[in-house]
């Protein structure tokens, strides 16, 4: 029976071709408009750590002014200080903690033809290799002891090495940075976590750093933060040495801890930490100490952009004109072949057999306009990217997955289905007796 | 023609016209809050920076040798000089940030001393010598320019700042929001303590970052300094933009190997750039409301096409029975008035809740009076003009039709 109903579909499309072609336009466009929207909004609330996200914790302490808070109503800092980051990653009371923040270096090639140029660089502790599954594709990051002893090495991204080194086994090799030389100690393989959830205070769709180096290395060096640095008062003492000890925020904290009472534990002595603190005349607004994961984290720092809810909430409201139209066009389809329906009733045919007919009908146009709308989606994205030119991340926010393939094609077929089951029922509901004296 | 008739078919009929009035609703709802975020973000892109800027672009010189403070200092004037003496360039300075850039530096003004308070005023800062006005192309509306003795060296050693600025007529509003004298010579404080004496006022300088509230407050700072990074900001003769900048890259490379040369950019690049998102949901509402108008207008072209052919035979009956062509036509038309009118009313009524809990939501601001009667107005002429088509077909159905006896 249902090939028969697939043949009676197909010649009923086929019979309409103009009107059958305005009804898999509308789904399809109305099906492009909203999956163009959701696919960016996917990738861009896209958790890239999620199988650790019930681990990993990004720390957050309130050493802001008394009377005015960070954000309101009472949010903490963003970041933390440079004090309270390496007092709290010295104390190593969680199963690993990384500290870090990006500066820019002058990368000078061995290679004359390649100019020098300048680097994005992350200044981290060693454990953020592990803690956040970096994978390697040469040598690896480095231990603790490297960390204290500030040894001068350095891991590149598989890109940069490719750069550099034309994609060889780069490491033992020196790379000379501000003309001081780094040892090459591991070379990362493809990773490339969009968005970058480790450090969401720029923009956080640039992409990972191409070049990591140790975080103590970097303060014996007196480097820079190129993010966000904010003080809510200035320096006491002036200098390098007088901004590490002030109260501005510029390092990001990530620490991992295993179960739920590794969390409580760890919640426990961050409040002991600051209590000591207030002793000694920092900290002077109430406790307010915070441990977010990383999902927590992306959406507290709202990096799906409002428009972007704005975009889909436009969207959808243009999904449901689409439906209406091609409900209102199906209804026009069956009020026309009246005759048609009342004389299948008349020789016999169920109101049931006749829904399951119009439901295939309705599904196959369903089918089509998902089919349809994938392609619509597609030139939505190469829309998308087009108005965005200028910004060389909408490339990562403007692919699709399948997934999104899968999403498409279903919300067509749901989609087709709303808008054929009144015109169906009104069909189903039509007297044989009415519509055939007319005749 | 009478309306009564005309209504009373239309009841015999509901769910097709319902589903248009539906669409047209919708249609409304879309639309108007669309153009409501479009208007507000055209308005914003065409704000002007107050540069000159289709003559100023921007460039970076990083040192990466290891230079002590006074010769960063003697780079950098050795480099001015050498911007200043180019034939074609107006001036130039070395600065912090300018406008649009999306990225500078901001500080807390208050106008009592000590730590800063909910009072406090937000401003951008650029650190420029006597040459920041000219090169800015701001007009001085009040007091007066750097003289060169008050450009001073920032001094790593010693915290404090400079004792004059020049503020935008918009930052000293909102410093002494009350009085309507000029505010040259008045004094704030910088840095929790440290003085600040007016000595001009200019009339338009953004801030760096397009999308802050505060982005018309700005001050100059009359102090430079001797980093490893400097960015050059270079405003040229008019035409002369594009010839110079590849000439001055050239130039400030060769001069000293020892950095690097980055970042060159027009400002309007820098322009583009900073305003992308707004242009390109402008130009995506655009498209969306155009789209929507197109499917709209085909449903009720479709709706109509498939009444006219089913009213075949009745229409042949009123064209024996003595209706004029122009009174067929007239019929579809109010038919579609009064679709429309049921329609765009509870659109109107949809598109104001919508905006009303989008205002909530989101960081946008609530409709302009007239946005919901000029989208009804255009909406039902598009009506009108879609249903035309068909109610014309309608009107030549010949008065022989009512003789045959099948139906439509």
């Amino acid at each position: 029976m249902l090939r028969y109903y697939l043949k009676l579909g197909y010649l009923s499309i086929r019979a309409n071709p103009a009107l059958s072609l305005l009804m898999i336009a509308a789904i399809a466009i109305g099906i492009g408009a909203c999956m163009t929207i959701v696919t960016v909004r996917h990738v861009m609330a896209d958790n890239p750590i999620e199988h650790k996200n019930d681990v990993l914790y990004h720390v957050q302490l309130d050493n802001w002014n008394p009377n005015d808070p960070y954000e309101d109503p009472n949010e903490p800092p963003v970041q933390v200080t440079y004090l309270d980051a390496t007092t709290l990653h010295q104390a190593g009371r969680a199963h690993r903690q990384v500290i870090s923040f990006k500066s820019d270096r002058v990368v000078q090639p061995e290679d004359d033809e390649i100019l020098p140029f300048q680097q994005e660089v992350r200044a981290t502790t060693g454990e953020f290799f592990p803690m956040f599954d970096v994978p390697f594709l040469y040598g690896s990051g480095w231990d603790a002891t490297a960390d204290r002893a500030e040894e001068r090495v350095v891991v590149l991204s598989a890109p940069m090495n490719e750069r550099l080194y034309g994609g060889e086994d780069s490491t033992g090799r020196m790379l000379m940075m501000n003309n001081e030389p780094f040892r090459i100690v591991g070379v990362l393989d493809e990773w490339n976590p969009v968005p970058t959830f480790y450090d969401l205070n720029n923009n956080p769709f640039v992409g990972s750093e191409e070049i990591y180096t140790p975080f103590s290395l970097a303060i014996t060096g007196e480097w820079s933060s190129s993010g966000n640095t904010n003080c809510w008062k200035s320096p006491d003492e002036s200098g390098y040495e007088g901004f590490l000890n002030s109260e501005c925020i510029w390092i990001q904290m990530w620490v991992e801890l295993p179960t739920a009472a590794d969390k409580q534990a760890y919640a426990r002595f961050l409040d002991d930490y600051v209590m000591e603190q207030k002793e000694l005349g920092r900290f002077p607004r109430p406790l307010n100490n915070r441990l977010s994961t990383p999902e927590e984290w992306m959406i507290n720092r709202e990096v799906v952009d409002e428009m972007v809810s704005v975009l889909l909430s436009i969207a959808v409201l243009f999904l449901v004109v689409c439906l209406l139209n091609t409900i209102g066009l199906l209804l026009a389809k069956v009020i026309r072949r009246r005759s048609d329906i009342s004389l299948r009733r008349a020789l016999g045919a169920s109101k049931t057999e006749l829904f399951r007919q119009y439901i295939i009908e309705a599904g196959m146009i369903g089918v089509a306009g998902g089919i349809a709308g994938i392609g619509m989606t597609w030139l939505g994205l190469r829309g998308i990217e087009n108005v965005f030119s200028e910004y060389d991340f909408i490339q990562y926010l403007v692919t699709m997955d399948w997934q999104m393939v899968g999403l498409a094609v279903a919300l067509a077929i749901v989609s087709a289905l709303a808008a054929a089951l009144y015109p169906t029922w009104r069909a189903c509901r039509m007297s044989p007796a009415t519509t055939l004296r007319i005749q | 023609m009478d309306i009564g008739p005309i209504w009373r078919a239309m009841l015999r009929n509901k769910s097709g016209f319902i589903l248009i009035a539906l669409q047209i609703a919708v249609t409304l709802t879309i639309m108007v809050n669309a153009v409501g975020i479009i208007q507000e973000r055209s308005a914003k892109i065409s704000r002007e920076s107050g540069l000159d800027e289709a003559n100023t672009f921007a460039l970076a010189s990083v040192l990466f040798a290891d230079y002590e403070r006074e010769q960063r200092m003697v780079l950098i004037d050795e480099d001015l000089n050498l911007l200043r003496a180019v034939p074609g360039v107006v001036d130039a300075i070395a600065t912090n940030s300018f406008p649009l850039r999306q990225g500078g530096w901001s500080m807390m003004l208050s106008l009592e001393p000590g730590n800063q308070t909910p009072e406090s005023v937000g401003s951008a800062v650029y650190f420029v010598d006597e040459h920041g006005v000219e090169t800015f192309d701001v007009e001085l509306i009040d007091g007066q320019n750097f003289a060169p003795n008050q450009v001073v060296w920032w001094n790593p050693a010693d915290n404090t700042w400079p004792a004059y600025g020049i503020a935008t007529e918009a930052l000293c509003q909102e410093l002494w929001p009350d009085e309507a004298v000029s505010c040259v010579g008045k004094t704030f404080y910088i840095n929790d303590n440290d003085p600040v004496q007016v000595v001009g006022v200019v009339d338009r300088l953004q801030a760096p970052w397009a999308s802050w509230t505060g982005v018309e407050r700005t001050l100059l700072v009359p102090q430079r300094r001797a980093s490893e990074f400097v960015r050059y900001v270079i405003r040229t003769e008019p035409g002369m933009r594009d010839q110079l900048m590849p000439e001055i890259e050239a130039l400030l490379a060769a001069s000293n190997k020892d950095r690097i040369i980055r970042d060159m950019v027009t400002m309007d690049d820098t322009r583009k750039l900073a305003y992308v998102g707004d242009s390109a949901l402008v130009k995506i509402l655009s498209f969306v409301v155009l789209l929507l108008t197109i499917i709209t207008g085909l449903g009720i072209v479709g709706l109509a096409s498939f009444n006219v052919s089913r009213r075949t035979r009745q229409i042949g009956i009123r064209r024996a029975l003595g209706a004029t062509k122009p009174a067929i036509v007239r019929y579809f038309l109010i038919e579609n008035s009064i679709i429309s009118a049921i329609g765009l009313t509870a659109g109107a009524a949809l598109a104001i809740a919508l905006n009303i809990a989008m205002v909530e939501a989101f960081s946008i601001e609530p409709l302009a009076w007239y946005v919901i009667p000029t989208g009804m107005l255009a909406l039902w002429l598009v009506g009108q003009a879609a249903v035309a088509g068909p109610a014309r077909r309608a009107s030549n159905i010949t008065p022989a039709i009512a003789t045959r006896s099948s139906s439509g």
